[in-house]
């Protein structure tokens, strides 16, 4: 018996496959709305406060323009064969069989009003190609299910025309927020960022309280002056990493690992407290104009501090946003040092250490942990790391296999550019939506729990604040621990070497209860 | 190849002096012209409403780089990338084994089978499509055999027959009826090929020259006209579609090449910032 077993009320019954199809519900998560946004969060960041008179005519409108502005939302609507293919590949719809989870039925939500207004067939034959007018039912349902999307490209990889719902959710969100339907969760957020520069309205004061707090942290555990500096003036690298870093568990242990590897090779560094966010939620409401704000904080705070680098913490959304949209939305980066790619994200840097041998791991002090790794949706399928395609699956890999002796993957139709999401991306990460974020994470916990029987995996890393939270929350549902869910740079911090550290027996003796706690049966002994 | 030539202006003149009429042949004149008039219609709203499309398609921004990773990171990658998807169905072969088998024998299918019909349409005919009507006998019945495979899953696969609009089915029944009819004319009631390539090369040099009677060609070629007429108003703009797809043909290349929209270096001019 692994500790992983444990039951729960939806609890993984064993060997359940991850990709079983369920039977068809048909709008059994109809309900699923999340909270809608009160008039002064919509106003701040320019949309009425709410639902305008003329929304219909409104909404059409903006659906014009869009499919003017964006061509994958206008040739998405039209290329669309219902062949198909998607329609057992988005989490939420394997979760919870409702059949609009399904990304053609989601995208239909939409395509039909499209069709209705702005194609031949839909204005003289609606009934013939399923088109409708914009009611206030099917508001409602968008409402509901492109809330139920975490825009994670599952579906546009297995597209025969890379089709990609996430598109599709994102428009519609900024439709709907045009006509003051707004969601609370993500845009109470983006005021946050736009008035205090973190997703957590965590004021300069305050931060600079817990960064102190946990230098103090890592001269206990180190005995070594391990630095969190607090916009330093002429710094090398200007580290944006995501809020939860800062407060967080276990994202806190993954700024742990930053921090020692910069103070390992002497790096000088310093976090911004006006940039002090990676995440960019403005992403999530398809919203350009909000996007291009949160990103020129950073550009502003590089170009204040003086840095000559810009990297980015494990967060997966922030990733894609500043790997394939930062150079659009606030550069160009030309007065950083071009030598280092702008901007580079933690993996590549820690990586690059490692095969360059300026730091070293004891692996043995993971010993304790068998590791999975869940490669994070928006890393897997919309950015990349490295120079090679695909270097996004294999960097984080390879600093996990540095930094610990026992690492197995999960089943290869689960992993990689077939990863799900963890189930609280693309703006899901809220209360009121516990019920689908805990539906969307089973197909994850389905193929966690299939390494954990067949090899004893007791741990799971992933490379995203949205992850880490989601699944700590989720998890103990699934019958496993919540600190079964680590950060990369975590297995990093317990292992890398650091130059002078005390050699500390008390950790040892602590790790070694953590050890008999937490290590499943061995390998190859029967249940 | 010999074929009897009547010449347009035989029509202008005086109409009684018209070989066909000459033969008595008024009912087959009244349904040349329909067909005649048909084809160039359809001719046109195919090629113009696909231009209109593509168009419309290459003019629209793209403001972000939203390739789906991992992706190329050259031009030629890209190349690569979508011939795998044109010529294999790389994605569908990933997403869904039945889907891809039906899908790909239908489509490898109906290129041969168009190919195949270019014999209608060349004199003399091309050496190559000379030489491929021996296995495009078998791609007709592979055309049809995928379609009704796709039809089959629409109808008893919930998840699918969920997503299907009328049209949806109507679209399989009419290409299925092409594919039918084509088959019955081989194998069963022969038309006159040699008037029918008379027809269509009048059509081409116009010269009319009079269209078979037979009701299954009829059948066939109303089915084709209807099928190019409702090409660029229907779901199979997919084929120019995946052209430009920005999941598929966009370069992985942000952090190396700043990528800006028209209209979003508008928004940064007025509204400052950036660089
Ligand atoms: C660039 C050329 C084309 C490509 C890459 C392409 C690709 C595809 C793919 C991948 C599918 C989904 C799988 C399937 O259901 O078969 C599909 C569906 C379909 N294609 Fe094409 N296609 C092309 C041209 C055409 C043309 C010229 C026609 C004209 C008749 C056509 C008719 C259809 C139809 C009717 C379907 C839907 C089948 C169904 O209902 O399941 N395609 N196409
Ligand atoms: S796989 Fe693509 S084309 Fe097929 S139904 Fe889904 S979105 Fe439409
Ligand atoms: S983007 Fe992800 S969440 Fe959205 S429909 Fe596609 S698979 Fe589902």
């Amino acid at each position: 018996m692994t500790e992983l077993e444990k039951t729960g009320d939806l609890s993984v019954d064993d060997f359940l496959d991850p990709l079983e199809r369920p039977e068809l519900a048909p709008d059994i998560m109809a309900e699923s709305a999340p909270f809608v946004a009160a008039p002064e969060i919509q106003e701040k960041l320019g949309y009425p406060g709410e639902l305008v008179d003329n929304w219909q005519e409104k909404a059409i409108e903006k659906m014009g323009e869009l499919a003017g502005k964006y061509r994958s939302f206008k040739v998405y609507l039209d290329s669309c064969v219902k062949c198909g293919a998607c329609t057992d590949k988005c989490h939420y719809f394997l979760g919870s069989g409702d059949p609009k989870n399904m990304p053609v039925a989601r995208q239909d939500l939409l395509r039909k009003v499209y069709r209705r207004n702005f194609t031949l067939a839909g204005k003289y034959l609606p009934w013939l190609v399923g088109a409708e007018d914009l009611t206030k039912d099917v508001l409602d349902d968008w409402y509901s299910y492109f809330h139920q999307c975490s825009q994670c490209r599952r579906c546009s990889v297995f597209c025969p025309y890379g089709i990609d719902t996430a598109e599709i959710s994102m428009a519609a969100r900024e439709i709907m927020d045009s006509v003051g339907k707004g969601q609370k969760y993500c845009n109470e957020i983006i005021g946050k960022v736009h008035d205090v520069g973190n997703n957590l309205g965590l004021n300069p004061k305050a931060l600079k309280a817990t960064l102190e707090d946990l230098e103090e942290d890592l001269e206990d555990e180190t005995g070594l002056k391990i630095r969190l500096p607090l916009d330093e003036k002429g710094a090398d690298i200007m580290l944006v990493t995501p809020s939860a870093d800062f407060f967080a568990e276990p994202h806190i242990d993954g700024l742990l690992g930053y921090a020692k590897v910069f103070h390992q090779v002497g790096a000088s560094w310093t976090i911004s407290s006006y940039a002090s966010e990676a995440g960019n939620f403005g992403l999530f409401i398809g919203s350009y104009e909000n996007m291009r704000e949160v990103s020129l904080r950073i550009r502003k705070a590089a170009q204040d501090l003086g840095v000559k680098r810009i990297i980015f913490g494990e967060c997966g959304h922030a990733w894609r946003v500043a790997y394939s949209f930062l150079n659009t939305l606030a550069g160009p980066f030309d007065f950083l040092d071009q030598r280092y790619p702008v901007p580079q994200h933690i993996c590549e840097y820690t990586h690059d250490l490692i095969e360059k041998g300026e730091i070293k791991f004891d692996k043995s002090k993971n010993d304790h942990i068998r590791l999975t790794y869940h490669d994070s949706c928006n890393v897997a399928r919309a950015s990349r790391m490295g120079d090679k395609p695909g270097g996004q699956f294999e960097i984080p890999r390879a600093i996990l296999r540095a930094a610990c002796n026992h690492f197995y993957d999960m089943a290869e139709d689960t992993i990689k550019e077939a990863t799900f999401c963890c189930g609280g991306g693309g703006g899901l990460l809220t209360d009121d939506l516990m019920d689908i974020r805990k539906k969307g994470a089973q197909p994850r916990m389905r193929a966690l729990k299939q390494v954990a029987e067949d090899h004893g995996v007791t741990h799971m890393a992933a490379i995203c604040a949205i992850c880490k939270t989601q699944f700590s929350k989720v998890m103990p549902d699934y019958g496993f621990d919540m600190d079964s869910i680590v950060s990369i740079h975590q297995m990093v911090s317990n292992a890398i070497i650091l130059d002078g550290a005390k050699s500390d027996d008390e950790d040892e003796a602590v790790n070694v209860t953590v050890n008999e706690d937490a290590m499943p049966a061995a390998d190859g002994a029967e249940a | 190849m010999p074929f009897e030539r009547y010449s347009l202006d035989a029509f202008r003149g005086d109409p009684k002096k018209h070989p066909l009429i000459e033969r008595g042949w008024e009912r087959r004149q009244v349904i040349t012209i329909i067909f005649a008039l048909l084809f160039y219609s359809a001719t046109a709203i195919l090629l113009l409403g696909l231009a209109v499309r593509i168009r419309t398609y290459a003019k629209t921004p793209a403001p972000l780089k939203i390739p789906t990773t991992p992706a190329p990171t050259s031009k030629g990658g890209v190349v690569l990338r979508l011939l795998r998807e044109v010529v294999l169905f790389k994605s569908l072969f990933k997403a869904n084994k039945w889907i891809w088998l039906f899908g790909w024998v239908f489509h490898f299918a109906l290129l041969i089978v168009l190919l195949r019909h270019l014999r209608y349409f060349t004199e003399p005919v091309w050496f190559w499509v000379a030489m491929m009507q021996d296995l495009a006998v078998y791609a007709g019945f592979a055309m049809v055999a995928g379609l009704i495979g796709l039809w089959v899953r629409r109808m008893v696969v919930p998840r699918v027959r969920y997503i299907s609009a009328p049209s949806d089915h109507l679209m399989l029944v009419l290409i299925i009826g092409i594919g039918v009819s084509g088959l019955v004319m081989k194998y069963i009631m022969h038309t006159d090929i040699i008037a029918l390539k008379a027809f269509f090369l009048g059509l081409m040099y116009f010269d009319w020259q009079p269209l078979p009677e037979d009701p299954v060609l009829l059948i066939h070629l109303g089915l084709v006209a209807l099928l190019m007429i409702i090409f660029p108003f229907s779901k199979l703009l997919h084929a120019p579609g995946i052209f430009f797809s920005p999941t598929l043909n966009q370069v992985d290349n942000p952090r190396e090449k700043r990528h800006l929209a028209e209209w979003a270096a508008r928004l940064e001019a007025s509204e400052g910032g950036g660089g």
